[in-house]
């Protein structure tokens, strides 16, 4: 609890990280507004919440998905105090307060899941109230189907910020942190693409997909598959055309597990980084 | 009997090929005033980083309080402020000394106290980015002494500062140093070293040069360079001077230490008077002196 506390309380007073926080929460509530939203054009009437995005269980993998997105903020919060304690150089001056590089670490990951457990919290909370307002199914059972969406939701965020805690002790640097993460993603683009192109001649019975889900970025995304071909709105379209899908939506155990050796790979590395490196 | 709080084993630290550090012993005991006295890039920052915690020695080991805690239980007890002070700059003075003795897991009873001593006190709400380069090091000061430290450890706290900023720092170091705070205090100015401390360290390129006490250095009386041809009347002559302390023979001639003043015109009148004539009479400061003053780069 005191290298929890020590952590909000460096960022609590940094205006930046508190607008971001802030306006995190506040987005997080403005999917509300959603469904508020009604599209009159002559005839047609649109209303979104009616679409069914609020339906239980649908709910679950449409507010997890679309939430997650929101994760950069406190991503950006996380890589900016970091790299904020390398350019201060507090984090020097913590270690010789008596901080001992373990405590330094352990204080930026309990706020982490701190984060993250209020973060899936107001998820939950959120998608209860919608969907008891919007939705057309209210039994008991449908309700509290499909929970791992918040499982998976939970180990995506986990996933995403000790991958950006370790770029930004990698850097030292909160921009280059945010700039490698870039970098990162284009890398991982280019190395499905190459091994689309190439793998299955070089190894049969192997193809790119089968590889790049153990990929870091591409495993966080695979957690939460997009939900909006699952609206029965846009099924009903796609199989007028012809053109029906058929994807797999729920969560996957090996998904899960993935994520979560990342994680622990990268807490890893930020320890040896920060044990090895003279400051 | 005197506490052992730091004791440096053979302590080396290399950067790459470079030896910075080597084999370093010292000990530090309860109630000194430590000078850490080197010229710049004599490993000075590297020795106190080591036993700060914030540089992996190479080799060798260090005690803090003779082992009977570790390291992380021995820095919330001692202080130490390195080059320049680090602080959140968004936070105020008051915010970052709050945050310190969470951290040193001390109570913040100190914490008026401690930066009216350093005349802070009406400055604890603004940011510490607004803060000028000596209000910066004074905080500093604040910071590193809110836990009542045993040991506070200070690397150049008068660098970069003007003449009165200098003179509040060195006031403040006395002043804690008079309440039996023992202190370690690195620099590169002989002078400001003689001021405040009583015992000496000396780094020459990683290596320890010297360690004393501070009035060693200053009592040292030089010694001469003497040449003559035949030398061992001259020997015997000197050897019943009381202020000669002991006579080494060199290449050509006598090194004659002195412990005790004695003037070149007096030995001149008096060589003459015993019809010694020598063809070299040169009188010198102590090599150590010599040594101390190329190091510390004064006049």
């Amino acid at each position: 609890m005191r290298l929890l506390f020590i952590e909000l309380y460096k960022i609590w007073y940094n205006k930046a990280s508190r607008v971001l926080i802030f306006v995190y929460f506040f987005l997080i509530f403005s999917i509300v507004i959603l469904s508020t939203i009604n599209i009159e054009f002559g005839p047609i009437k649109f209303n979104l919440a009616e679409q069914g995005i609020f339906n239980f269980p649908y709910i679950w993998h449409f507010n997890t998905f679309i939430i997650a997105l929101l994760k950069i903020f406190f991503a950006i919060v996380i890589v900016a105090m970091t790299g904020n304690e390398y350019s201060y150089k507090t984090l020097k001056q913590n270690l010789i307060d008596g901080m001992s590089k373990t405590e330094f670490l352990k204080s930026k990951v309990y706020a982490i899941v701190a984060f993250v457990g209020i973060s899936t919290l107001l998820v939950f909370t959120i998608s209860l109230i919608l969907g008891n307002i919007y939705s057309d199914y209210n039994e008991f059972q449908i309700i509290f189907s499909d929970l791992e969406y918040l499982l998976a939701y939970a180990v995506k965020l986990f996933g995403f910020f000790t991958f950006c805690l370790f770029l930004s002790i990698l850097t030292k640097r909160g921009t280059f942190a945010l700039g490698f993460l870039a970098l990162w993603q284009v890398f991982e683009g280019i190395s499905y693409g190459l091994m689309r192109w190439k793998l299955s001649d070089l190894i049969p019975h192997l193809s790119a997909e089968q590889v790049i889900k153990f990929f870091p970025l591409q495993a966080l995304g695979n957690l939460i598959t997009e939900p909006f071909t699952r609206l029965s709105a846009i099924q009903n379209i796609a199989n007028q055309i012809g053109e029906g899908f058929t994807k797999d939506y729920g969560i996957s155990i090996l998904n899960i597990s993935i994520v979560m050796v990342w994680s622990v790979l990268f807490i890893s590395g930020s320890y040896n980084l920060l044990k090895r490196r003279d400051l | 009997m005197e506490q052992t709080l730091l004791q440096l084993n053979k302590l080396s630290k290399s950067f790459g090929r470079h030896k910075a550090i080597d084999k370093l012993s010292i000990t530090l005991k309860k109630g000194n005033v430590y000078g850490l006295l080197g010229p710049n890039g004599s490993g000075k920052s590297t020795t106190l980083g080591m036993m700060l915690n914030v540089i992996n020695p190479s080799s060798g080991s260090f005690q803090w309080y003779q082992g009977a805690m570790n390291i992380h239980q021995a820095l919330k007890k001692i202080g130490a402020i390195i080059e320049h002070p680090n602080f959140y700059p968004y936070m105020t003075a008051l915010q970052n000394l709050k945050l310190i003795c969470k951290i040193k897991q001390c109570s913040t009873d100190n914490i008026q106290g401690k930066l009216e001593l350093v005349g802070l006190w009406d400055r604890r709400h603004s940011k510490f980015r607004t803060y000028s380069l000596g209000m910066k090091q004074r905080l500093a000061i604040a910071a590193a002494s809110v836990n009542n430290p045993e040991l506070l450890i200070l690397d150049e706290p008068t660098n970069g500062l003007d003449p009165q900023g200098i003179h509040q720092i060195r006031a403040l170091i006395t002043k804690i140093a008079k309440d039996g705070t023992t202190i370690l205090l690195a620099s590169h100015l002989l002078d400001e070293v003689e001021k405040v401390c009583n015992e000496v360290i000396i780094l020459k390129n990683g290596v320890k040069y010297y360690e004393g006490p501070v009035n060693n250095i200053n009592q040292t009386f030089g010694y001469f360079e003497i040449r003559a041809k035949d030398l061992k009347p001259l020997k015997k002559f000197l050897e019943s001077f009381t202020q000669v302390e002991c006579i080494e023979k060199e290449k050509e001639g006598l090194k004659v230490i002195l412990n005790a003043e004695l003037q070149l015109d007096e030995l001149s009148e008096k060589l003459t008077r015993a019809e010694i004539f020598v063809s070299h009479l040169v009188k010198k400061k102590s090599s150590l002196e010599e040594q101390f003053l190329t190091l510390t780069q004064t006049k």
